[in-house]
């Protein structure tokens, strides 16, 4: 086994995806993520890498755009307002079929919000985010290794599928310090023939571009990336179950929440609430046919998210709304205590019997 | 039999869909002389905007990226940084690289990024049928200043070369035309000028081209050749706004 080091978690996602062959970095500095950019500013000067802090999150994507274009590993990272300038470049790079890795370390919101973690980004990651029709593959770390292990899967995924992935991390786990292993990495060798290195008159020129004029070729590429989505949607899904063996009732948390949470369940079960836990670990897509399956022998749910409750929707919408969905939730930059999450669920076992 | 005229390598067969008069084709041609006289097409990058020129990637012939409007040049430098051996240009209009992505134009030349821009001026916005720009002259009627544009309202056009060339970075910005035949000769000059300096890693490296837009200005072609002498250059006076390379020798 390799050694394990005590990392602060935007740390170890700059490491992580040193290690999985990442050389160029743009950004700009927000709370609460610029261990990101300062970790980037100090390494890659070193290993012959670009580290390069942009003029603002818009220039920042468009940079990753350019890099990625080329066909090698390009990374940037924000904060929930920084997110979302730079959708309108995301849109553009999800349009061209490129792959990078973007991600938000969310703050509460709306507007200038504050800098406490929040998970209140879950619409904008998971549904689109920038204009028109595209998805992301978005990825919810919930502890310092899985921010580590889940970079580098980011980076392979994207390659494969020719789709930009999204960390969506917060404030929580990007500040606080555990013990982390990071791995040595063989990065997927994936083919790009489709870049833009330059033609060195040997073939015809190749363009990076999501314009289509013609309605019916536009349409065509569409239905396409749809085709890819909907493989990533068979073989890409990541969850975790915890005591979901024997539940009657399901508690639905990912990132920070879910950490919250698996103590709630805990406190429970020792009240004699037969309760467990599923965490998505993919966002999109989203683990639907594990929640409908708990659904067919739980009484009912409760999702524990950093938002006024916006997975939840996809909870309900994954179990045909077969069963009761309550919501526990803190937002604005709150965490909710195992102890709230605990009352949560008693009062769930109680209302619904 | 001896060839005296032929369409430079560094363009494709497509054909160009810009309006009659347009001196966009003129300036396409001089970017590609200079990419065959240079040898460099098989290294060369060059980055489209959002405006008439936008499907510029289809007439280049050299690999391209189509760029969100105003981010050519941020997505430039992500170009270069990650093939520093390529050769990277940027085509923009007036309100892509003086409006929406003056940010990224004025931080590119201050980084002085190793990349060529080529800065289309002809004071209108094409692609959505003539709309005022930030290069629009005072009293110019365009759809969005119907009355001429209000200078108390609007305030004055952008001159960018001069506004570039007060940065410390920049490495060449000059302002050409191509209205005639020897202002057509500079501007070959400069634009040749502009990609030799990168590939000498000279750095940026900006040359403005005033041109014309017969058909959102209501003129015909020949008028708009005029206008270009009468109105556009007294405002934007044409010549070597910076060139290090110039003062270094100065200096020696």
């Amino acid at each position: 086994m390799k050694d394990k080091v005590l990392m602060k978690g935007n740390e170890a996602i700059a490491e992580a995806a040193i290690k999985a062959g990442c050389r160029h970095y743009f950004g700009y500095p927000i709370t609460p993520q610029t261990e990101i950019a300062a970790y980037m500013a100090k390494r890659m000067p070193k290993i012959g890498g670009t580290f390069l802090q942009a003029e603002s999150e818009i220039a920042a994507i468009n940079m990753v755009y350019g890099v990625a274009a080329c066909g090698l590993r390009v990374m940037t990272s924000s904060s929930s307002p920084g997110v979302s300038l730079k959708q309108e470049g995301i849109s553009y790079i999800a349009g061209a079929d490129l792959p990078a890795l973007i991600v938000n370390v969310q703050r509460g919101g709306p507007g200038l919000g504050g800098i406490q973690p929040s998970q209140s980004d879950y619409f904008q990651a998971t549904k689109g985010g920038g204009h028109c029709d595209y998805h992301l593959i978005v990825l919810a770390p919930a502890s310092v290794q899985e921010m580590a292990d889940l970079t580098i899967k980011g980076f392979d995924l994207a390659d494969k599928y020719r789709v930009p992935t999204m960390l969506l991390s917060d404030g929580t786990l990007g500040q606080m310090m555990e013990p982390v292993e990071l791995p040595d990495v063989t990065p997927v060798k994936v083919e790009k023939p489709w870049a833009v290195t330059g033609t060195k008159n040997e073939r015809e020129h190749n363009i990076v571009n999501s314009l289509y004029l013609k309605p019916e070729i536009l349409e065509k590429t569409n239905i396409e990336r749809y085709e890819r989505y909907a493989l990533i949607e068979k073989e890409e899904v990541m969850y975790e179950e915890f005591m979901m063996d024997d539940a009657e009732y399901c508690v639905v948390a990912y990132g920070i929440a879910s950490r919250v949470s698996k103590n709630a369940v805990l406190k429970a079960r020792a009240e004699g609430v037969k309760v467990g836990l599923i965490r998505p670990i993919t966002l999109w897509p989203f683990p639907a046919d594990a929640l409908k399956k708990a659904s067919d022998k739980v009484k009912a749910f409760v999702t524990v998210e950093l938002s006024m409750g916006q997975m939840i929707e996809d909870v309900r919408l994954a179990i045909e709304c077969k069963k009761p969905v309550v919501l526990c939730n803190r937002t604005g930059g709150m965490i909710p205590t195992p102890e709230e999450v605990l009352e949560s669920i008693i009062n769930l076992a109680k209302e619904v019997k | 039999m001896k060839t005296v005229f032929s369409k430079p390598k560094a363009l494709t067969n497509a054909p160009l869909h810009y309006c009659p008069g347009c001196t966009h084709g003129i300036i396409h041609r001089l970017v590609a002389e200079a990419i065959d006289e240079l040898g460099i097409l098989g290294k060369t990058v060059g980055v489209a905007p959002v405006g008439c020129s936008v499907m510029a990637y289809d007439y280049f012939a050299c690999d391209m990226v189509e760029a969100a409007h105003g981010r050519a040049p941020a997505v430039a430098t992500g170009l270069k940084r990650a093939m520093p051996d390529n050769v990277i240009f940027t085509y923009q209009g007036d309100g892509d690289l003086a409006s929406i992505g003056m940010a990224e134009t004025i931080h590119a030349a201050t980084r002085n990024e190793n990349i060529t821009i080529i800065f289309v001026n002809n004071a209108i916005y094409g692609m959505t049928g003539g709309q005022m720009a930030p290069t629009s002259l005072p009293g110019q009627v365009t759809q969005t200043s119907p009355y001429g544009r209000d200078v108390s309202a609007c305030g004055l056009p952008i001159k960018v070369s001069e506004l570039l060339a007060s940065l410390d970075a920049p490495y060449y910005i000059e302002r050409v035309a191509v209205n005639n035949v020897k202002n057509i000769r500079n501007a070959k000059k400069a634009i040749l000028k502009a990609f030799k300096n990168q590939t000498e890693n000279k750095g940026f490296s900006l040359v403005e081209v005033v041109s014309t837009c017969p058909t959102n200005w209501g003129m015909t072609p020949q008028n708009a050749l005029k206008w270009v002498d009468e109105k556009m250059i007294p405002y934007y006076p044409l010549g070597v706004y910076k060139d290090k390379g110039a003062e270094e020798k100065e200096d020696k």
